[in-house]
């Protein structure tokens, strides 16, 4: 089959797949926004494991008609950020829960619902909702977010004026075994606005969601996400964000089980002396797949962009990292890392990894590392020759191996919040 | 205390026998120091003790106060009251150096039963026992061993020994690729640790080390044995003489 004739298959299936399948209703703008954003996915074609950029990662549960059905997890430990000061936006199975969430007002802050902001005449959203995601989706195709934004039935929409201190937190609960939840964010910072945003829980047995972030001159976006510990929960997430000069962008996730993940980041730095980081750590056992999927254009000079990524996989976890650079013609001065690395805990766990760089200016540093190892031996012993015992050194290790990336979190009150949760993660699988 | 008898140690991935019968005899309090040329056995022999992977015991026995070391894990060991001074101390990227302490420390009072010391006890402590060895505060707070200069490395393996009061302490070339200063520094630090119950096994290619911690015992080992054991006279006898009398005189023997 040529690859023209692979292409209008998947088109073919596509329709197939979408046919009857009527957009929510809004006001006229959301509308004509959605109908593009459906064309975009119809021309696209959903994405199979055929694709390049899915190989590692079979995408057949993520666009099925139906979703695979997710018990719940309960356990008895406290939820992340349950003693962060906050304001509290919980949605079920993707449906807004207006009882359980605060109120969603805030100084230098307005909040919506994405639901209402598409209804409404009116709404600054409509410059934002799904423009950086149709931006995103060149020079890689990502059809399941054109998919999110043709769909997504609510979300949040906040607008940031000035420096807002009490982080919003997006809390996410499943209660329903089937459920398939579709949510789009909208976060639009003002010049020299600041947001931290908090996200977690697991969402649906099926979650696609999708977050733009616009971060307008010397601003600052913090986001930091722990994704629900469900076993078998399946998750696509895309991050779009744009970011003017001097503006500041730190993204940070922390993934506990979950049999499906793939989070993929877009961001673009447009701005000159703009910083965006991003990283992760995830924590896999038995039957779990966590991808991180990153693109990073730097558009302006001087611009910093960091990706540190870290897995700790056992008993056949997949991880899987795809991570670019991509540095146009005169984005001098360009300061990009990239690292991303696994912890094996065992034989059986398995770690792919593409990084990628693609410079097109003269004058920049980019340095990349990719590594897979085991516990290091010689420190294991180490520790134990000292007293520690085996399983103690090897939490100790693990910690230590996924301290660069926690390290990216700024608020140390969440880094502490964080490492807890991991803690508890290491203890929980003891004996 | 530590007794070894007719150690026969093999590499367990080759056919390669490196300790051939090494008796050695370590009462409380004493200085032992163990010499030798490269290759004799005398880093086997400590790592044998402390129990690391790779080696397989086909014969003979070492024990602590009477409990067979060879049926006990490394943490075990340590707990027991063996100490081992590492002649490369291992680098631990992301682990703070006072983590790693308090967690030896607390891990072996675990494992004896005893109560774990508090953030505050075990602050106050280390500070004082850093503070002899001449390390800083930002020693301590470094990852272990990252970044360390060799004196520093050194340093760290004496403030872990003080910290865990061990009974026997062995010594795998602690004075090696350390200046004059730096190897009069560790051997003041070995030597607040002598109370008149705590042994030590000092391995030691030179005599200088031995100017510095004076020992009771010298022994020569020599292709996985002990040939010549003796006083503080015989390390001279080496420093002026170099092993290759000894070994003659072992061959004629």
């Amino acid at each position: 089959m040529t690859r023209l004739e692979m292409k209008q298959r998947k088109r073919d299936e596509t329709a197939t797949r979408l046919e009857g399948k009527a957009l929510p209703t809004g006001a006229a703008w959301a509308t004509s926004l959605r109908q593009a954003a459906l064309s975009r996915v119809l021309d696209m074609g959903l994405p199979t494991k055929r694709d390049e950029y899915w190989k590692w990662t079979d995408p057949s549960t993520l666009t099925s008609a139906a979703p695979t059905a997710a018990e719940l997890f309960t356990n008895d430990d406290k939820a992340l950020f349950s003693d962060i000061d906050r304001l509290k936006i919980v949605f079920v199975d993707g449906v807004f829960d207006a009882e359980a969430s605060d109120d969603l007002s805030g100084e230098g802050v307005n909040i919506s619902l994405l639901s209402q902001a598409l209804n409404t005449d009116i709404h600054w959203a409509k410059d934002l909702y799904g423009t950086l995601e149709t931006a995103g989706q060149s020079p890689v195709e990502r059809p399941l977010a054109a998919l999110n934004t043709a769909f997504a039935t609510d979300g949040v929409v906040i607008h940031v004026t000035d420096k807002v201190s009490k982080p919003v937190s997006i809390l996410y609960r499943h209660e329903n075994t089937t459920s398939d939840a579709v949510l789009h964010h909208v976060v639009k910072l003002d010049a020299g606005a600041e947001l931290t945003l908090l996200e977690n829980g697991p969402a649906a047995a099926r979650f696609n969601k999708v977050m733009e972030v616009d971060v307008a001159d010397g601003a600052s976006f913090h986001h930091v996400r722990g994704q629900g510990r469900d076993h078998e929960r399946r998750a696509v997430t895309h991050i779009f964000a744009r970011l003017g000069k001097e503006s500041l962008f730190k993204s940070f996730t922390m993934t506990a089980n979950g049999i499906l993940t793939r989070n993929e980041v877009v961001i673009e730095l447009t701005g000159d002396d703009a910083q965006a980081h991003v990283g992760g750590v995830c924590m896999g056992d038995g039957e779990f797949l966590h991808d991180d999927t990153v693109f990073i254009t730097h558009d302006a000079e001087r611009c910093e962009s960091r990706q540190v990524f870290k897995k700790v996989l056992r008993n056949g976890a997949n991880g899987v990292f795809q991570g670019k650079i991509l540095v146009k013609e005169g984005a001098q001065k360009t300061d990009g890392y990239q690292i991303s690395q696994s912890l094996l805990l065992d034989g059986d766990s398995q770690f792919l990894a593409k990084p990628e760089l693609e410079i097109y200016a003269d004058d920049v540093i980019c340095s990349h590392g990719s590594t897979t190892g085991a516990i290091d031996e010689a420190a294991l012993f180490y520790l134990r020759s000292r007293g520690v015992s085996p399983q103690e050194a090897t939490d100790l290790l693990t910690l230590a191996f996924l301290a660069e990336a926690i390290e990216e979190i700024a608020r140390e009150d969440i880094a502490d919040d964080v490492l807890t949760r991991l803690e508890a993660w290491l203890a929980r699988r003891k004996g | 205390m530590l007794e070894i008898k007719n150690l026969h140690v093999k590499l367990e991935d080759e056919d390669k026998q490196i300790l051939k019968g090494v008796d050695l005899k370590v009462e409380p309090g004493k200085v032992h120091a163990i010499m030798g040329p490269n290759g004799s056995g005398k880093s086997t022999t400590s790592y044998v003790l402390a129990g690391r992977e790779g080696y397989e015991v086909t014969e003979g026995s070492a024990t602590l106060d009477g409990e067979d070391l060879f049926d006990m894990e490394p943490e075990e060991r340590a707990a027991a009251g063996l100490f081992l001074a590492f002649q490369y101390p291992v680098e631990i990227p992301g682990v703070g150096n006072m983590t790693f302490l308090r967690t030896a420390v607390n891990s072996q009072r675990k494992l004896r039963g005893e109560d774990e010391l508090s953030a505050g006890e075990f602050l106050k402590i280390v500070r004082e026992k850093a503070k002899t060895l001449k390390i800083d505060a930002d020693m301590l707070k470094r990852p272990v061993n990252v970044g360390f200069s060799g004196g520093e490395k050194k340093r760290n393996e004496i403030l872990q020994m003080a910290m865990l009061e061990p009974k026997v302490c062995i010594l795998d070339e602690t004075d090696s690729g350390l200046d004059v200063d730096a190897m009069k520094l560790v051997a003041e630090g070995v030597n607040a640790l002598r109370d008149g119950k705590r042994s030590f096994v000092v391995i030691t290619h030179y005599q200088r080390l031995l100017d510095h911690i004076k020992p009771d015992y010298v022994h020569i080992m020599s292709n996985g044995r002990i040939i010549k054991s003796g006083g503080p006279e015989l390390a001279l006898e080496v420093e002026n003489n170099g092993y290759t009398d000894l070994l003659a005189e072992q061959e004629t023997a």
